[in-house]
Parts: structure tokens; sequence; C-alpha cells
């Protein structure tokens, strides 16, 4: 436990990759970036980079998971087996299917599934660089493509992270922070209605912390709420332009 | 109508009123986008037209489809949706048909292309064709390439404008659905696919209509095909092509 205090995570209010503590990494997010999706999205957080890809509305099979009334929202997380410093094994695992899990419900609560019933729209997101955050990372790029894919959607959903790293509470936790900090929250965001769609935490940390560490990640997803707003219109200023 | 549209996304505040196609109501009255697209407000109903997305039948829209399936009186259809279209025999021609006696791929065979009306789409989305509007047929021969939905109103143009134009100049049939399955058919095919690609490749560019026209006429020519101006070729049978009217205020073939 002496390593910890040698590491250093925290110099003079700066962390070891030069952010402030309330500081985001520096974001990159482009829609429509897939041929053969119907809608598609890149969202990059420092060194996590996330692609998802939304196909459909379209037929659902096995049709016994099909719905009268609604679409079906199915999501796959899936990390790329380079995308760490040790390879990955590849195909499903145990925290991939929780990821999943957890991304189909934080978006959910923005989608009209209603309009589409008997279909499925499926969301596969594949990480392919992993340095933190991933589902957080994820979660931006899906809703990104879910709303270049024309579904019908209330809002979108941001996500990001916060956590303690040597009794700090900083945001976005990456690299060194997320395995040698103590407490990792990432959350999902629904900024219209500033309600919360997911919520996990890996850490210990008392009542007024977490109060803090929730406040703080919320903030850091409006930054990234302007980011995709800003991506996706910059993918149809084109359209939106011509005089029709 | 060429009233200022603005670009909005998902989330984005309309204004109050009431909400149409494309947009939701929140708390009294306030609108918001749900979709990515151009925003359009008709007496307080604001509406969004969709910039992308697949294809989501409604009422009144001329398709182009595939039979797929002949089931006791009905036809099933394929309309470039997740929804099956149905075609039943009493909407299928004029002339009375006994099922029992006749063979039905006598009018419609497996594989065969037609261009129908949607009659009904209920709220579990069973769509209903028709074939009793004049301008629905059997579509014979031609060729047939798929768009993205969002763009027909594009390639169709104002009244028709755009496809008139690439009919006129390359003498060809066309036949566009609001599905975004366009059939050609004529001599000069390849030139008229090229343009209606070029079309959905370029459908944010303004003064498009231009641009089409030059890129025909110089494709032509370069090709050493006869073709006539514009002008020449007025009164001649050029089939059918405006589209079906919509009974909610958003007019798809104007866009």
């Amino acid at each position: 436990m002496s390593s910890h205090e040698e590491l250093q995570l925290i110099k003079n209010g700066i962390r070891t990759d030069g952010r402030r503590m309330d500081e985001l990494r520096p974001i990159e997010a482009a829609a429509g970036v897939l041929q053969k999706a119907e809608g598609s999205a890149m969202f990059r957080m420092g060194n996590t980079i996330a692609m998802a890809g939304v196909f459909g509305p379209r037929r659902v099979f096995p049709k016994h998971q099909e719905e009268a009334e609604r679409a079906i929202l199915r999501t796959r997380y899936n990390m790329a087996p380079f995308a760490t410093t040790e390879r990955g094994r590849p195909g499903i695992s145990r925290r991939s299917q929780e990821i999943s899990m957890v991304t189909r419900q934080a978006l959910k609560s923005v989608l009209f599934l209603d309009e589409f019933p008997k279909t499925a729209i499926d969301v596969h997101i594949e990480v392919l660089q992993a340095d933190a955050s991933t589902r957080c990372c994820g979660i931006n790029a899906a809703a990104l493509a879910l709303a270049d894919a024309g579904i019908p959607m209330k809002d979108l959903i941001a996500s990001c992270s916060a956590g303690k790293v040597q009794g700090q509470v900083v945001l976005d936790v990456a690299g060194k922070e997320d395995t040698e900090g103590e407490l990792d929250l990432p959350i999902a965001y629904y900024p219209k209605k500033k309600k919360i769609t997911l919520l996990q935490m890996d850490g210990i940390a008392d009542k007024q912390e977490v109060k803090e560490i929730i406040a703080l990640a919320v903030k850091g997803c409006e930054k990234i709420y302007e980011a995709q707003k800003a991506a996706l219109k910059k993918r149809f200023a084109l359209e939106g332009l011509a005089e029709v | 109508m060429s009233e200022e549209r603005k670009l909005v996304i998902p989330g984005d505040f309309l204004g109050e009123g009431h909400a149409g196609s494309g947009a939701y109501e929140e708390t009294a009255g306030k609108v918001f986008s749900k979709v990515i697209g151009l925003a359009e407000e008709k007496g307080g109903m604001h509406f969004v037209i969709p910039l992308s997305g697949i294809y989501n039948p409604k009422r009144g829209d001329g398709v182009v489809a595939r039979i797929q399936d002949i089931i006791v009186s009905k036809w099933l259809v394929d309309i470039n949706s997740p929804y099956e279209g149905v075609l039943p025999l009493s909407e299928a021609t004029e002339e009375f048909i006994d099922f029992t006696k006749s063979d039905m791929t006598k009018y419609f065979n497996y594989g065969d292309l037609i261009f129908a009306e949607i009659l009904s789409v209920t709220k579990t989305k069973n769509i209903q064709l028709s074939m009793r509007n004049r301008k629905c047929r059997k579509l014979r021969a031609g060729r047939v390439i798929t768009v993205t939905p969002a763009k027909v109103p594009r390639i169709i143009g104002k009244q028709g404008s755009m496809v008139e134009m690439i009919k006129d100049i390359t003498n060809t049939q066309i036949v566009v659905g609001q599905n975004g399955i366009v059939w050609v058919k004529g001599d000069n095919d390849d030139i008229a696919i090229e343009a209606v690609l070029e079309i959905e490749r370029k459908s944010h560019v303004s003064g498009l209509t231009d641009h089409i026209k030059s890129m025909l006429e110089k494709k032509m020519k370069s090709s050493g095909r006869e073709f006539k101006p514009s002008k020449a070729r007025e009164s001649e049978g050029n089939e059918q092509n405006q589209e079906f009217q919509h009974d909610e205020g958003v007019e798809f073939n104007e866009a």
C-alpha cells in the first residue's frame, strides 16, 4: 500500500497527464463514420476510443424476441483484443455482458421505441482503444449513432466518469488513476431532464463524497453533451444549408 | 416553399404549439424535435423532415415493391422496410378474379416488381397496399436501384421537376418510390441511374437541378447518343411520376 504514496498521482493540483481536477480529457466526436450501418459514430476521450454502429429498425430474429407494440433494443459492447496493453481474450465475457446491459438501460429511456413495433434496433459498440471509462465512451458513441440513424429520441445521452484519487475528487478518471485510484464512478446523464440513467461505483466513499463525485460527473456530462451536439450538427450541416 | 428551414437534432426546442411528425410535446405545449432533420412550422404545428433513417410506411405513399409470396388470396410484398406489405386480391385489379379457379401468378408472379399505393397502416404496422390508383402498375423489365429513403424528395424535386428532367433528357421511364427504390427503363438507363446516384450523393448542394442538367447533357453528348433539347418534347406520353399527396401537412413530393 505504501506504493500509492510513491506514485504521486496528483502534484500541486495537477494530475499525471497534466489535467486539473475538474478537467476532461480531449474529446473528439464524429457521426456517420461507417458505410453499411444505418447510423454510426466514433467517440474519443483521451486514449479511449469507441465506435458504435446502429442497425435497424429491422425484423427480429429469433422471432420469439419480437414485441408487438414496440421495438426491442439490443446492445453489444465489445472490447477489441488489441484495445489494452496486454492482449485481451476475444469474445463475450462476464464484464462485456454486464456493460451491454447497463448501456441498453442507459439509452432506453430517451428512445421512442413504440414507433417501430415488431422490430429490433441493434447497437454495436466496439472499443478500439481502452484507457478507462470505456463504457462512458461507448454510451456517448451509441447515443450519437442512434441519432445519426434517424431513430426518434427525446434527447441524447451523455456519459462520463468521476472518481477519487488520493482523497481528492477528480473528473474523468484515466490511466493510472483508474487502476491505482480509490474510486471510479461512471454515470450516464439525460441532459434535458437532468436525470441520471446509469450509475455504477467501484470503490469506497462516504455519502458526502459520493454526492460531490456525482455532481462533478454531471458537470462533465454537460460538456460532453455539447461536443455530441456539435458533432451531429457538423455531420448534417451541409444538408441543412441546402435550399430546398 | 423556400422558407428557411433550420437544422435540428433530437432534443432541440422547436417552439410552442403542437407536435407533428418528427416532433414531440413535452409539457404544456412545448415542442421538441425527436429526429435529426429540418424543422418546419405550419399554423402552430411543428414538423421535422428527417435527414436519415429507414423507410417508415405512411398512408398514401407510392412505393416500388417486389412480390415475395402468395397466401390464399393475398400477395405479400417487400417494400424495403421492416414491415411486409399485403396486397389483397380485391385491391389488385378492377376485374373480378376467383382465386379458387384462376392461378394468381398470372397477375403478379413471385419476384415481380410493382408500383403500389399504401392504403392503410395500422398501429401494429400491418400494411395494406392497393393497385387501384391509376398510377399503380406492374413494372416490367428495367433496372432497379436503392437510395436512402430520406433523399427521395430531392430525387423527385419540386412537383416532380427533377425526375421529369432526367426522364426528358435521357428519354427513359423512371418511377421513384417513397421507399427509396427507383425503377429505370430505357436505352439510356445507365446515364439516368448515374444522375439519380449523383443526386443522392450531392443532395445537400444548392443549384442541384442545374448541375444535374449539365451533367446529363454532357454525358449524352460525349457518348454520342441522340437527345432532343429539353423544350422539344413536351407532350409525349411520359409515364406518371408525381407522388401521392399526403393527408397530413407535410408534402414529401415538394421538398
